[in-house]
């Protein structure tokens, strides 16, 4: 097809032909269109269909701000809805369709819709869908939801790549129109760092659009020139196709660079999008105005666009949307355009200006003091109405009609930390107000400075000003300075269906009746109406629609108030956000030293925190996980088996306080702990509750390492600075977490000591008498490699656990392997170590739950009263010793086939199954392979006097009911003989 | 030194350090660096500096900065530094440290915590700006600096303008690793 729309000049690249498909038809481009310019280049004016009453739609601008012009871009899994063709780069092989329609775009069924419009009116759906209300999630809300939205998603992953990184400054310059570049000029030739970011694929802003000059030459080849400049200077970075989406604290502006949007196959490996962090003390806000509609009877025809920007496309892209155009304009800038259409060539209907004094020409006819009254046209617009001054009127033909109701300021990243915009009363629009974000400051039109010139002067001065520049400015091209005053024109009087929000459909009438129904604050106009909602987030039909609310409430619209700017400035991919971080690299992946080892075993591994653990290790023909688990347990205490137990916390303390400290930290006694030593030690929180538990070993005077639960690790190591630094300045202490520095293993079992005399150097005596239960120390293992050995125990049988440097760590492990073969040693994972510390009736996360002391969890008599440690105070508050204090107990099935159900709650064997009658609840349970039968703790009031008591376990929720016996929580080895073994 | 019959293997999991070049830059593990850490002990950080600047033959680094020769040291926080030295000949750091730095600091070995990776060539920053929030202005050559990488806490040390090192967490290294290479195909 050919392109019947394209006119003479412009800055696309005629020697670059590039194919593309729009609705399964084929069309040509050139490098340098965007998918907008191409289609009205190729006489494609209808691209949509709107959002509730299915008309028809074309675009509406030329930039970031259009609401009508959007569509699904790229196919398959690649697909991306309700991409504005406005901005869409054309690349050779581009693919969009139109969406929100069916069949077609042409002969859309919901079409429909637009009959009932008096039905569809603000709040439809609040009204209509009220009964039943067990219809609204499975009837309502799918079929509206079908019936409305926009475009739809792949409901495939995503395939492309994504990234994130973060730059620095001197200046950030956000925006590329004549104050931009004359702010980065000024900024860059003084030899400051800057950052010059723009939306655009082509730098220049609104420079490009425009056929006046600047000094000698044409806007757009100035704004090549100094682009060029920049370029040349290693101290600025030039960044095109880089929405900057958002001014945040500190002196952070995020910002989404398209790095590979516009090509046709991505590189591999590359990424299509980049967010960056720029950081930077001062920014430049050169954002530049959107032009701002009028609304008028059927106002949204496709062909019926903004003024600027039937400007834009004509100068910048050789495109024109129809041959014949007409302007309605309320000042002089809606005249620039016609006259710049007509020295392309195109035929200009009228000018209708509803002005009286409006300026005349000799080139085409001006309309004074006339308005639009309706339009005409089905799939595109052929008429416009005309309400003349002398009260006749006319209709005027034309395919195409620029609407100009005058510019206002983009101040929304002056918003973005709550900051509200003041009205300016010349303009008739908001500027930017006094709060602006720390370090930013706003030039241009951003700033309400309409003209060339000013945008120049602004620019370069409030770069000088943000960099504390001495010295003359840069010398400033020529350029226009026309006064430019805006006298408010928002609507047509008497238009029935005249659209303010053309995304969301939100109609004059829409706004007037959520008045009318008690929507006062402009939030909840928002809200009723989806005014201002959407991809476009109200850009082009804000304004509007406060005015119309400010009219009907007799208040001005400064009175009125605006709704909140938020992040991002327009809309970004999930992928965007989510970068290289997605799927398994969603978090961090901590690796145990025996990870390869386990891996090659087949372990079948659990996620602990960013924790990656054996979870239990399955051998052929072992077909459910229990089998694994209950053949770990039985063999461990039957013989010896072997846990990797690296993730436990552990953290080096050292100084000539250490003693101190932990006595501090630590509820229970520490100070006298004794060199090879380790104890069980118990952390409260300030407010008395359990905090986390562990050992500490004591390796020298000066010396201790501190255990942690996996889970606590980081939070108790934080803690802990917090204490030295904060609370205990005054101790010399030193800190450092040693976790990954060491592969610490759990050697248990009856043949646990045999396995490691196997292991650790003779010299060391590891016998009952020579390194009894709790002692510690360093020693040296298979033939001088430095090593540590605890004799702790989280199982309940006779243990070790042995430490070595990380490295060593997988050759360690083997070597137990190997050596344990006479005793046919059995690696474990984290459930079988579950059940055994449950059997043993060892206190884990889940009874460590942040709820509970050490009186609920037994340990009463640990909080030390001889000295002052963190906690130990709050812990004696009245309530936290009641009689009926709840305790840790054991939890035992009265039928051996019944299971015991964690998160269940304890009732008494008679009476109401209820809140108030609940007598506590089993934090952990599993199925002991010890005592065959399901076994679990809890917590009980009183637990400790009801040992023997039967109770009911139930689970409302799940309708679970067992009779259970309360016994002790030590439920293996209660006198702990085989831990001294 | 110790005559053990264990065989250490690197954090990634090989018998060797792991290489990788993108472009003009290569990633090489780094298993052979043996680390220390040296806390001052209260009251005695001036004679810690003292001693430290003995055992590293150049005076104490100062906040974000290393120096050494044989053996290196960066600065890892207020009165705290780490120790750097070759594996192959100070694989007991820790305990050379200790009788260097006497009774003035707490000595604790780190050469397992960490894992290293060197970047070397040309168009490092560029790989660096996607992985960390560091303003890479002011890393010229010495600095040593803390950042998140990947949402691990990490060192970035600028030994010259063509060669950074990167210590991270041990255990973390697949995630590092997929981190900086992920960066160096994009930006290179």
């Amino acid at each position: 097809m050919t392109q019947t729309n394209r006119l003479s000049g412009g800055q696309i690249d005629r020697n670059t032909t590039l194919n593309f498909r729009f609705d399964n038809r084929s069309y040509t481009a050139h490098s340098g269109d965007t998918l907008a310019s191409a289609l009205l280049a190729n006489g494609v004016r209808m691209i949509g269909r709107s959002f509730k009453y299915h008309r028809p739609r074309g675009v509406l601008t030329a930039g970031s701000e259009e609401p009508n012009g959007i569509v699904e871009l790229r196919t398959g899994n690649r697909k991306e809805p309700n991409t504005r063709a406005t901005t869409t780069e054309m690349f050779d092989g581009l693919e969009a369709q139109s969406q929100n329609r069916w069949p077609s775009l042409k002969y859309d069924a919901l079409a429909v819709n637009d009959l009932f419009s008096n039905f569809l009116s603000a709040g439809f759906y609040y009204k209509t869908f009220m009964w039943p209300a067990a219809f609204w999630e499975k009837l309502y809300e799918p079929m509206i939801r079908r019936a409305a939205g926009l475009g739809s998603l792949s409901m495939e992953d995503d395939p492309d790549e994504y990234d994130k990184g973060f730059r620095h400054c001197d200046l950030l310059i956000i925006g590329s129109g004549p104050s931009g570049l004359m702010a980065a000029l000024t900024a860059g030739r003084a030899g400051a760092d800057v950052i010059l970011a723009d939306e655009d694929f082509a730098l220049g802003g609104r420079l490009n659009s425009e056929t006046f000059t600047l000094g000698d030459h044409s806007a757009s080849d100035w704004a090549a020139q100094a682009v060029a400049e920049l370029s040349a200077l290693p101290n600025v970075r030039l960044m095109p196709r880089t929405t900057v989406i958002g001014a945040f604290d500190h002196g952070v502006y995020g910002a989404v660079e398209r790095t590979g949007d516009h090509l046709p196959t991505l590189p591999a490996a590359k990424p299509r999008q980049i967010l960056w962090r720029i950081y930077t003390k001062r920014a430049l806000l050169c954002a530049g105005a959107t032009e701002r509609p009028i609304a008028f009877e059927n106002n949204d025809r496709p062909g019926i666009m903004m003024a600027g920007a039937l400007r834009s496309y004509a100068n910048r892209f050789a495109v024109t949307a129809s041959e014949r155009v007409a302007i309605f304009t309320n000042n002089d800038d809606g005249h620039r355009t016609a006259a710049d259409m007509h020295a392309k060539g195109v035929k200009i209907a009228a000018v209708v200006d509803v002005r009286d004094d409006a300026p005349t020409s000799h080139d085409y006819e001006v309309l004074r003091g006339a308005q639009v009254t309706d339009t005409k046209g089905r799939h595109g617009l052929t008429f416009v109405e005309v309400a003349l001054a002398d009260g006749t009127t006319r209709t005027l033909d034309c395919g195409a009609l620029g609407v100009s109701g005058g510019w206002n300021p983009n101040v929304h990243l002056t918003c973005h930390q709550r900051g509200r915009p003041a009205w300016n009363e010349a303009l008739a629009a908001f500027v930017p107000g006094p709060d602006l974000p720390v370090g930013l400051s706003v030039a241009g039109a951003a700033n309400g400075v309409m003209s060339t010139h000013g945008a120049l002067q602004s620019g370069a001065e409030e770069a000088a000003q943000l960099l504390e520049l001495s010295g003359a400015l840069p010398d400033l091209p020529k350029a226009e300075d026309a006064p430019v005053a805006q006298k408010p024109f928002w609507c047509v009087e008497g238009c029935k269906r005249a659209w303010l929000d053309q995304q969301n459909d939100v109609t004059v009438k829409d706004v007037k009746l959520s008045y009318q129904e008690g929507f006062r604050s402009v939030e909840h106009l928002k809200r009723y109406t989806t005014l201002g909602m959407a991809t476009d987030q109200g850009k082009t039909s804000n304004m509007g629609g406060l005015a119309i609310m400010a009219e009907v409430a007799g208040k001005s619209i400064p009175e009125t108030g605006t709704t909140i700017f938020r992040p991002p400035y327009t809309p970004v991919p999930i992928g965007t956000f989510a970068g290289r971080m997605r799927g398994q690299e969603f978090h961090p992946t901590r690796l145990t030293p025996s990870h390869y080892w386990a891996k090659e075993r087949g372990a079948v591994f659990v996620e602990v925190g960013n924790w990656l653990r054996a979870q239990w290790f399955p051998l052929p023909g072992e077909t459910h996980w229990r089998e694994s688990v209950d053949r770990e347990v039985r063999q461990t205490r039957a013989s010896v088996g072997v846990c990797d137990c690296t993730t436990l916390g552990k953290i080096d303390v050292q100084g000539t306080d250490a003693a101190a400290f932990l006595n501090r930290i630590y509820a229970n006694g520490f100070a006298k702990l004794a060199v090879g030593k380790t104890r069980y030690g118990l952390m409260l929180r300030e407010d008395g509750i359990a905090m986390d538990d562990g050992t500490a070993g004591r390796l020298a005077e000066d010396h201790f390492v501190v255990t942690t639960t996996t889970a606590n690790a980081a939070n108790v190591y934080r803690h802990m600075e917090f204490v030295r630094q904060c609370l205990c300045p005054d101790m010399d202490v030193q800190l450092i977490s040693t976790t990954e520095a060491w592969a610490q293993y759990a050697v248990a079992g009856p043949n646990a000591r045999k396995l490691l005399q196997k292991i650790v150097d003779p010299e060391f005596d590891i016998s009952n008498e020579g390194f009894p239960f709790m002692a510690c120390g360093n020693i040296t293992v298979c033939g001088g490699l430095r090593a540590r050995l605890f004799r702790i125990s989280f199982s309940g049988e006779l243990a070790f656990e042995i430490a070595v440097p990380a490295r060593y760590g997988d050759a360690l492990m083997r070597r137990l392997m190997t050596e344990g073969e006479e005793f046919a040693v059995v690696p474990y994972g984290t459930e079988a170590l579950g059940v055994m510390r449950i059997e043993k009736g060892h206190a884990a996360g889940n009874e460590l739950n942040g709820t509970t002391t050490a009186l609920n969890l037994g340990m009463g008599r640990m909080v030390s009263k001889k000295k002052d440690s963190i906690g130990s105070t709050l812990s004696e508050r009245e309530a936290l010793n009641e009689p009926d204090a709840l305790r840790m107990v054991g939890i035992k099935p009265v039928d051996a086939d019944h299971k015991i159900t964690a998160g269940g709650h304890l009732m008494n064997t008679e009476g109401p199954v209820d809140a108030a009658h609940d007598q506590g609840y089993v934090t952990s349970a599993a199925y002991s392979p010890s005592l065959n039968s399901s076994i679990g703790l809890g917590f009980l009031k009183n637990g400790g006097n009801r040992l023997g008591e039967q109770m009911r376990l139930v689970s409302p929720v799940t309708d679970l009911t067992v009779e259970v016996e309360i016994v002790s929580a030590h439920f293996v080895d209660p006198e702990g003989e085989r831990v001294r073994a | 030194m110790s005559v053990h019959d264990l065989v250490a293997i690197t954090a990634l999991g090989g018998s060797e350090p792991c290489v990788e070049t993108v472009g003009a830059v290569t990633c090489t593990e780094v298993p052979g660096v043996a680390l220390a850490s040296v806390a001052a002990r209260l009251g005695q950080e001036s004679k810690a500096a003292k001693a430290l600047a003995k055992l590293i033959g150049s005076p104490a680094p100062g906040i974000g900065r290393t120096s050494g020769e044989a053996l290196t040291a960066f600065w890892a926080g207020p009165e705290q530094w780490m120790v750097e030295a070759p594996f192959e000949t100070h694989e007991e750091i820790a305990d050379q440290a200790t009788t260097a730095m006497g009774e003035t600091a707490s000595v604790t070995e780190q050469t397992d915590a960490w894992t290293r990776f060197d970047l070397s060539g040309d168009g490092i920053p560029a790989v660096l700006e996607l992985l960390c929030q560091l303003d890479l202005r002011t890393l010229d050559e010495g600095s040593a600096a803390r950042c998140s990488i990947h949402h691990v806490g990490c060192f970035v040390l600028c030994r010259t303008s063509r060669l950074f090192s990167l210590y991270g967490p041990r255990a973390s290294v697949g995630t590092l690793h997929h981190a900086i290479i992920t960066a160096m195909r994009s930006a290179l």
